[in-house]
C-alpha cells in the first residue's frame, strides 16, 4: 500500500490538487497534514479541481479530508470541485457530505471557576446526603413495623443467607486481626509500663480498652470495609440492571425485600462479631503479657476480673447494633444512588465505605459522651 | 509516484463467492469445546470479500461461540482460522494488525458506561491513530451521520440511550477504524420492526459506500430476507447448508424447513 500524496499542478486559469495513494485511516495523520496546507491555499485562481482519480483507496477518513478540503477552499472563495470519483467512492463522498461542522464541545470555565464549582457542589452534596440518611431510616423503619403486623412477610430464609455472608463468614478474618492487634497493644503497654514499674497495669489497660473501645470500634470498621461495601456493590448493580425496578412492578417493595434483610443480618452480625473479637483480643494480650511481660495467666485472670466490671462489657455491646444500623443504612442509601455506569458504581462503593467508617467513628464519640454524661 | 502504480478503484463485490482463494475469513476444521461437550466439530467456512453472510442456528447451537472464537475470545482445541490470508496463530504482531481491520458489535451494545457517545467512538481512533482533536471530532460527527443519528447525541452517556440507539452508537463504534470486516452479533434483536429495518438498511448501504465485509449472527428472517448476499446455517457443530435465500427456501432439510416455512417465516417471506 503506498502513503497518500497531493500534487498541486495549474492549469490555465484554475488549479489542480491530485490526490493520489491510499485516503484510509491508517495514513490518517500524514493525510491531515497534507490536507491542511492545501486548506491554506490562497493564490488568485478560481477554480479549483480536487482530482481523486488516482487514488488507490478510500474509506471514511479519506473521503471527509476530501470533502473538508472542498468545504474550506469553497468558504475561501475558491469554485472548488471534486473530480474522478468512481461510482463505488461517490456515494461514499456524498455519504460524508451530509456531515455538518462538529458541535463545538460546552465552553468550561476556568480553573477557579472549576474549584469553586466543585466545592460548591460537594456542600450541597452533603445535604443530600443527610436526606437520603433520614429518609432510608424512615423508610426501613416504617417498612419494619408493616413487617412486625404481618410476620409472614418477613423473610427469614434472606436474613439467614446474609448472616452467613456477613457474620459466619466474616469469622476468621475479624478474630485474627483483633488477636494481633490485642498482642500488639499488651506488648506496646508493657514495653511503656515496664520503666515505673508498672506492668500489671496492662492488664487494666487491655480489659478496658478492648471492651469499651477497641473491639466494637475494629469490627465496625472492618465490617464496614467487607460487607457495607458489598451491600452497596450489590444493590448498585442490581439497580443498574433495572432489577429493582422489576421488583417494584411486580409488587414488592424493595426495602422489605432487598433492605430489611440485610439490616437485620447487620444488626445480628455485628455484635455477635464485637464479642468475639473482643475475646480474641484479649486472649492475645493476655498470651503476650505471659510470654513477654512474665504475667501468668492465673494472675492476668485475677488482675482483670479486678480491673473490668460489666459496665464495661455493657458499654462496649450496646454500641454493636447501633453501628451495624449507621453501616447498613449508609451502604444502602449509597447502593440505591448507583447510576448506569461502572464508574459511578465504583465510586459509590467507595463513598459506602469511606461514610460508613467515619459515621462510626462519629457514633463512638457520642456514645463515649452519653457514657461519661451518665458516668459508667 | 506515477499513475501506472494506481490501482482500479472499482471492486464489484461477488456475492455467493466461496472458494477459498478469495476468502477474507476461511475457517477450516475448527473444533471448540467446553469439557467435554464439543460445540464446533470440525467446521468449515469461507466468506468471501465484500458480502453479507447472514449466520443462523438454533438457540444454543454455538453461532455466538463460531464468532467469538474469530475474533479470539473463545479458545479453540483444533483448526485454522485465517483472516485476510494471515493465520491468526501465527503470533501476536500479526493478530493485532488484522484486529485493527475488523469491528465487533455485541449483542448487548458493549458500550463503556462511563464513556459518553463521543468518547466511545473516538476510544480505538485515540488508540491508534495519532490525529488532531479536530478531526476526531469531525470523524465522530461523521460516523454518528453515517450511523442515523443526530450530532446531539454525542455528548450523552449509554445509560441515557434507547435500545436502538445503543446498537446505533456500538455499530459507529466498530466502525471507527473504518474496518474491512464487521462482526454484527443479533444486530436486530430488541428493535422494533421499523428500527431493525432501518438497521439492515443501514448495514446494506454501509457494505456498499465503505465496501465492508459483514458476519451477521441473527434471527431475524427480515434481515435475512433483505440484507444478506448468503446465509450459512449451523448444526451439529458443523455448517449444515449456505446459499442464499432461494437455497434455504428450496432445502429439504427437516430444520430448515420448519425454520424458512413456519408460520413467522410464511408471514414473512409469503
Amino acid at each position: 500500500m503506498s502513503g497518500p500524496t497531493l500534487e498541486q499542478i495549474a492549469k490555465g486559469d484554475g488549479l489542480a490538487l491530485c490526490a493520489a495513494g491510499s485516503w484510509t485511516a491508517r495514513f490518517a495523520p500524514a493525510l491531515e497534514k497534507l490536507v491542511g496546507e492545501a486548506e491554506k491555499l490562497t493564490g488568485s485562481r478560481p477554480n479549483i479541481f480536487i482530482d481523486v482519480s488516482q487514488v488507490s483507496k478510500l474509506d471514511t477518513f479519506g473521503a471527509w479530508l476530501i470533502e473538508r478540503l472542498r468545504r474550506a477552499l469553497t468558504n475561501g472563495g475558491h469554485e472548488a470541485q471534486i473530480a474522478g470519483l468512481s461510482a463505488n467512492y461517490a456515494t461514499l463522498v456524498d455519504e460524508v457530505r451530509r456531515v455538518k461542522p462538529a458541535v463545538p464541545l460546552p465552553a468550561s470555565g476556568s480553573a477557579l471557576t472549576a474549584v469553586l464549582d466543585g466545592i460548591g457542589r460537594n456542600i450541597y452534596g452533603i445535604g443530600e446526603t443527610l436526606v437520603a440518611l433520614v429518609d432510608m431510616i424512615g423508610a426501613v423503619i416504617a417498612a419494619w413495623f408493616r413487617v412486625w403486623r404481618h410476620p409472614s412477610k418477613f423473610r427469614l430464609t434472606s436474613v439467614v443467607h446474609h448472616l452467613e455472608q456477613v457474620c459466619w463468614n466474616a469469622v476468621p478474618i475479624v478474630v485474627l486481626i483483633t488477636f494481633l492487634i490485642g498482642c500488639i497493644v499488651a506488648q506496646q503497654g508493657l514495653f511503656h509500663f515496664r520503666r515505673f514499674g508498672a506492668d500489671v497495669f496492662v492488664v487494666d489497660m487491655l480489659g478496658v480498652l478492648v471492651l469499651r473501645e477497641l473491639g466494637v470500634l475494629l469490627v465496625a470498621i472492618m465490617v464496614a470495609g467487607r460487607s457495607g461495601s458489598a451491600y452497596t456493590a450489590e444493590l448498585g448493580s442490581m439497580k443498574m440492571r433495572e432489577e429493582i425496578d422489576a421488583l417494584r412492578t411486580m409488587g414488592f417493595d424493595a426495602i422489605e425485600v432487598l433492605i430489611l434483610p440485610r439490616m437485620v443480618a447487620l444488626v445480628l452480625a455485628l455484635p455477635i462479631l464485637a464479642f468475639l473479637g473482643a475475646m480474641a483480643a484479649l486472649y492475645g494480650g493476655g498470651l503476650v503479657a505471659w510470654l513477654y511481660g512474665g504475667v501468668d495467666p492465673s494472675s492476668f485472670l485475677s488482675r482483670l476480673r479486678e480491673a473490668i466490671s460489666i459496665n464495661h462489657f455493657i458499654v462496649g455491646m450496646v454500641k454493636a447494633p447501633v453501628m451495624a444500623m449507621v453501616i447498613g443504612i449508609v451502604a444502602c442509601v449509597e447502593g440505591l444512588a448507583v447510576q448506569g455506569s461502572a464508574e459511578s458504581l465504583g465510586q459509590h462503593t467507595t463513598s459506602s465505605v469511606v461514610k460508613g467508617i467515619f459515621f462510626v467513628i462519629v457514633m463512638d464519640g457520642v456514645f463515649a459522651i452519653f457514657f461519661a454524661t451518665i458516668g459508667i | 509516484m506515477t499513475s501506472t502504480t494506481a490501482m482500479p478503484i472499482t471492486e464489484t463485490p461477488t456475492a455467493a463467492a466461496s472458494t477459498s482463494a478469495d476468502a477474507i475469513i476461511s475457517v477450516r476444521d475448527l473444533t471448540v469445546a467446553f469439557g467435554s461437550r464439543r460445540v464446533l466439530d470440525g467446521l468449515n467456512l469461507n466468506v468471501a470479500r465484500g458480502e453479507i453472510l447472514g449466520f443462523v442456528g438454533a438457540s444454543g447451537a454455538g453461532k455466538s461461540v463460531l464468532m467469538r472464537t474469530i475474533i479470539g475470545l473463545v479458545p479453540k482445541v483444533s483448526g485454522t482460522i485465517e483472516v485476510f490470508g494471515t493465520d491468526l496463530d501465527s503470533g501476536d504482531k500479526e493478530r493485532r494488525e488484522v484486529e485493527r481491520r475488523w469491528g465487533i458489535l455485541f449483542q448487548h451494545g458493549a458500550l463503556f458506561s462511563s464513556l459518553n457517545v463521543r468518547q466511545n467512538i473516538q476510544f480505538p481512533v485515540r488508540e491508534y491513530l495519532k490525529v488532531s482533536e479536530r478531526l476526531l471530532d469531525e470523524i465522530t460527527m461523521a460516523k454518528l451521520t453515517m450511523v442515523g443519528l443526530k450530532p446531539e447525541v454525542a455528548d450523552r452517556y449509554p445509560s441515557e440511550l434507547s435500545g436502538g440507539m445503543i446498537k446505533r452508537v456500538a455499530l459507529a463504534r466498530a466502525l471507527a477504524l473504518d474496518p474491512e470486516i464487521v462482526f454484527l452479533d443479533e444486530p436486530t434483536s430488541g428493535l422494533d420492526p421499523i428500527g431493525a429495518g432501518d438497521f439492515d438498511e443501514l448495514v446494506r448501504t454501509l457494505q456498499r459506500t465503505l465496501g465492508l465485509t459483514v458476519f451477521m449472527v441473527t434471527h431475524d428472517l427480515d434481515s435475512l430476507h433483505t440484507a444478506c448476499d448468503r446465509i450459512a446455517v449451523l448444526g451439529n457443530g458443523k455448517i449444515i447448508a449456505q446459499g442464499t435465500m432461494a437455497d434455504m427456501l428450496a432445502s429439504q432439510h427437516p430444520w430448515l424447513r420448519e425454520y424458512f416455512h413456519g408460520k413467522r417465516a410464511r408471514a414473512v417471506i409469503g
